[in-house]
């Protein structure tokens, strides 16, 4: 299981725009440094982040090799209906991970 | 004919110099380009769009990074995308982002890389089909006492 | 009964003369310069958080963004996790937050040894002798997260070196080294760290190198590290030969910088440039 840091409220009020914020363990390769033997390291990045509301796509990043090494995101949503919150990641050698959290809605 | 020669001669010394020498990394022009490919023809607005970056970092593999656009974020005007780029890394690329009035507000916040003190650019693209852009310069400083990676 | 002093007319406090709103405003500056004052007049030392810019601090002290807490998460789990032989986990023996303390008082001296242990050490001992499993290699991901976890225990506390006398020698031994110029550069520890301490190097801020944050989160490294890789990284930095991994110098160098920042806030996972 990839190791994920989710930051999100565990309540909200229904149109309360709250912040998420997701954190994972990635090593985010660029595919452009050399290594020991001079050689480029191979790219291994993640190269999309999703998130989605009880279902329902509410946020979505394309990442490019600039983006650092064990990446994290904050970003805003409405607060909508109760439910699960899912994060994923997708990327480079079949890279996918997600994780959920759930949200009382009132 | 000697005056012909030498007239080509210039010519073509002249013509030389002026094409674009080969150069291994991204360039302000490719960031140019990879922006027109987002805007294409239509007008960049100043205003609206917010980046939020440290003037100076400690080391440029992970640089705190915040874009804000004001927006009502409702139905009838609202930012649906954000673009980033960058002038000197290899790519002139940082990220895309897709949003919505699910959003509520357009705010993002991430940590980049850079491999060198430079422009990073923000673009805002709204529903009615507006860009608003806004750019900070960063200074990528680095530690004295590095590891050897060999 | 006490008679009331003479009534004089109220003096105006600051609420009267700014308002609530200001003073609380108002309440974070006055605790920073009052810290200030404090620090100014007792203890001057400053840990290398105090050297980075806003972003970076920002970044150590919000355990959603802080990278090394991921280890941190990492670690927990692994505690949790039996391994071995003896199909043990560390919770087995020790519940986690009987780890408070360790990390602050560490390197220490085994009950039956003669040389010093490094906290990283103390966990790959346990994984060979007690659990009876595979060794955790130095600066692998797993032993890093185990050290993150049992050091994040100690955040907040003082740093407070073990007293056992058996430890003096090890101590002195690491002053020496400290003072020592070595490498190419014929610099020694002390030239940066305490005598151009605060001063600029190639643009940056050279810190007075206390070990409060390890193992932390280094921007360079893109990962979390242990004290002895920073220490090889500032023995490469001068040019000079980095000692074995296992040699009992680091060991010996942590023991004389820890006791160089005793009472300091200890801070793991730091992040640091």
């Amino acid at each position: 299981m990839t190791n994920v840091l989710i930051n999100a409220p565990k309540t909200a009020k229904k149109g309360e725009v709250i912040e998420l914020k997701a954190l994972i363990m990635h090593t985010m390769e660029t595919g452009f440094r050399p290594g020991t033997n001079g050689r480029i390291i191979p790219r291994n990045i993640i190269e999309r982040f999703t998130a989605s509301w009880h279902g329902s796509e509410i946020f979505r990043m394309d990442f490019s090799p600039a983006i650092s090494a064990n990446p994290f995101v904050s970003f805003f949503a409405v607060a909508s209906e109760s439910g699960k919150i899912t994060f994923r990641w997708t990327g480079d050698e079949g890279f996918a991970a997600e994780e959920s959290v759930a949200i009382d809605v009132a | 004919m000697a005056g012909t020669t030498r007239r080509t001669f210039i010519a073509g010394t002249v013509l030389v110099s002026v094409l674009p020498l080969a150069s291994a990394r991204a360039t302000p022009e490719a960031m140019a380009a990879a922006i027109k490919e987002v805007v294409g023809d239509n007008a960049i607005r100043e205003g609206r769009v917010t980046l939020d970056v440290p003037p100076l970092i400690e080391n440029g593999n992970a640089v705190p990074l915040t874009v804000s656009v004001e927006s009502p974020m409702s139905e009838a005007d609202y930012v649906k995308a954000i673009h980033v780029f960058n002038e000197k890394n290899p790519q002139p690329h940082v990220f895309d982002a897709r949003l919505s009035p699910k959003n509520g507000k357009a705010m993002i916040a991430t940590r980049i890389k850079l491999g060198d003190s430079q422009k990073i650019v923000a673009i805002a693209e709204t529903s009615k089909g507006e860009f608003f852009s806004a750019s900070a310069d960063v200074i990528v400083t680095l530690a004295a006492c590095l590891e050897d990676l060999t | 009964m006490r008679a009331s002093p003479p009534k004089s007319p109220s003096p105006l406090t600051l609420p009267d003369l700014l308002g609530r709103r200001a003073v609380l405003a108002l309440l974070p500056v006055v605790f920073a310069a009052s810290f200030a004052l404090a620090q100014a007049g007792a203890d001057k030392r400053r840990s290398g958080y105090q050297d980075m810019g806003a972003a970076l601090q920002k970044m150590q002290d919000d355990d959603t963004a802080n990278p090394g807490m991921l280890f941190v998460q990492l670690g927990r789990q692994l505690w949790a996790k039996p391994v071995g032989a003896a199909n043990k986990s560390c919770a087995d023996c020790h519940a986690l937050a009987d780890m408070k303390g360790v990390a602050v008082r560490y390197p220490a001296m085994p009950k039956d040894g003669d040389k010093p242990i490094d906290l990283e050490g103390r966990i790959r001992f346990c994984r060979t002798a007690r659990q009876q499993a595979e060794p955790l290699a130095p600066e692998s991901q797993d032993l890093l997260a185990l050290m993150a976890v049992v050091a994040n225990q100690s955040r907040g506390m003082s740093i407070a070196p073990s007293d056992d006398p058996r430890l003096v020698p090890f101590r002195e031994q690491g002053a020496a080294i400290y003072q020592r110029r070595q490498g190419q550069l014929n610099l020694s520890c002390a030239i940066c760290h305490d005598d151009n301490a605060g001063k600029k190097l190639a643009g940056v801020t050279i810190p007075e190198a206390h070990p409060t944050g390890y193992p932390l989160y280094r921007l360079e490294w893109q990962a979390l590290g242990s004290l002895k890789r920073r220490l090889r990284n500032c023995l490469v930095g001068i040019r000079a030969e980095a000692y074995p991994s296992d040699s009992v110098d680091y060991v010996a160098l942590e023991i004389y910088l820890m006791d160089r920042a005793k009472g300091m806030v200890f801070e793991s996972p730091g992040v640091r440039p």
